[in-house]
């Protein structure tokens, strides 16, 4: 026994940690609360977007347009107009809109995905966390399909009568499935990265820097900034899909 | 031997069993995924102006080709870290 424990420690650094861990809790109207690193990392990403906004704001506000912009507006101004011909792109002159919401949730989701290279565990790979960003896509698919469509939008449903059910699951289905596809994109990231980092010992991680340098890479900037690009791309799909066909090209 | 099995014991050892299955599912994405790049490289191969457009679209098809794949991976990580089955002894 004394030497398994001891071979075990040797070869186990640490407890593979992947999981959320809770720091405090407290009780409102009878359910215990708890305040876990999701909490506390994605304050950390929304503090650091709003200092990123303040300073961008700042720096267009004094903007001249007479002068030549400087390289932090030249890259503000990329952004921005990269958002637009994506939103442009993919929903019509009707969806030129959106690229606000298209923006901030793009933001959002890149800057989570990628908080892992930064030693936080990234909020995305919390349920909790992108059930409510899909949910917020399902409320406006839905929301604009009566804005186009009317009534047409509930009778859509029975179309084909026979596929009622299919095409009831099919709408229940899209937030789930794009909550699911964002989470476990990043969770998968995470767990990788969790169980080579319990599983290699301290020591001879210090001589491994490059893989674990090019695993980060793969697993939280590749991977993160795909996954915040479909999501974004499938939020604007099913919401120009309720747009009217005749206008949805201009 | 089989004496010394808890119920507990073999309510986790099976779920690691089912973990490892279900992870089987990871076998068709890979393979759809596979197909799609291939597709996208000969579309690529076909009409190189057009590279950009193709990179996306084969992206976003392939992401939802992921999803059926995550249900697995879903799965999985509830056996393990979130065992429902264990609250019901």
């Amino acid at each position: 026994m004394g030497t398994g424990m001891l071979s075990r420690s040797m070869f186990l650094s640490q407890e593979v940690d992947i999981g959320i861990t809770g720091y405090f809790h407290f009780e409102i109207a009878g359910q215990t609360l708890w305040i876990t690193t999701t909490h506390v990392s994605l304050l950390i990403v929304v503090i650091a977007l709003s200092v990123f906004a303040l300073f961008a704001n700042r720096a267009i506000k004094k903007a001249n347009p007479d002068d030549v912009p400087g390289p932090f507006l030249n890259v503000l101004e990329l952004l921005v107009e990269l958002i637009d011909n994506l939103t442009k792109a993919n929903m019509g002159k009707r969806g030129v809109r959106f690229s606000n919401y298209i923006g901030t949730l793009f933001a959002v989701i890149l800057v989570c995905n990628i908080s892992g290279l930064f030693g936080l565990r990234p909020p995305t790979a919390d349920y909790g966390v992108t059930l409510p960003l899909a949910l917020v896509t399902f409320v406006l698919i839905h929301y604009n399909g009566f804005k186009y469509e009317k009534a047409g939008h509930v009778t859509k449903l029975f179309q084909p009568v026979l596929l009622t059910p299919i095409n009831i699951i099919g709408e229940v289905a899209t937030p789930l499935s794009m909550s699911l596809r964002l989470f476990g994109n990043i969770l998968s990231g995470t767990v990788m990265m969790g169980l080579l980092y319990g599983l290699i010992p301290k020591l001879i991680q210090a001589f491994l820097w490059p893989v674990f340098g090019v695993l980060h890479v793969y697993f939280d900037v590749f991977s993160g900034a795909i996954q915040a690009y479909v999501f974004c791309m499938l939020t604007m799909v099913f919401i120009a899909q309720n747009f009217p066909e005749d206008e949805a090209q201009g | 031997m089989m004496s010394q099995i808890t119920n507990e014991g073999l309510i986790l050892a099976c779920s690691a069993i089912g973990a490892g299955i279900a992870m089987i599912a990871g076998v068709g994405p890979g393979i759809g995924q596979g197909i799609a790049a291939g597709h996208g490289a000969a579309a690529v191969g076909r009409n190189p102006g057009a590279k950009g457009n193709i990179m996306s679209t084969m992206l976003l098809g392939q992401a939802v080709a992921e999803t059926t794949g995550l249900y697995g991976f879903a799965v999985a990580i509830i056996l393990l870290f979130a065992n429902p089955l264990l609250g019901k002894l």
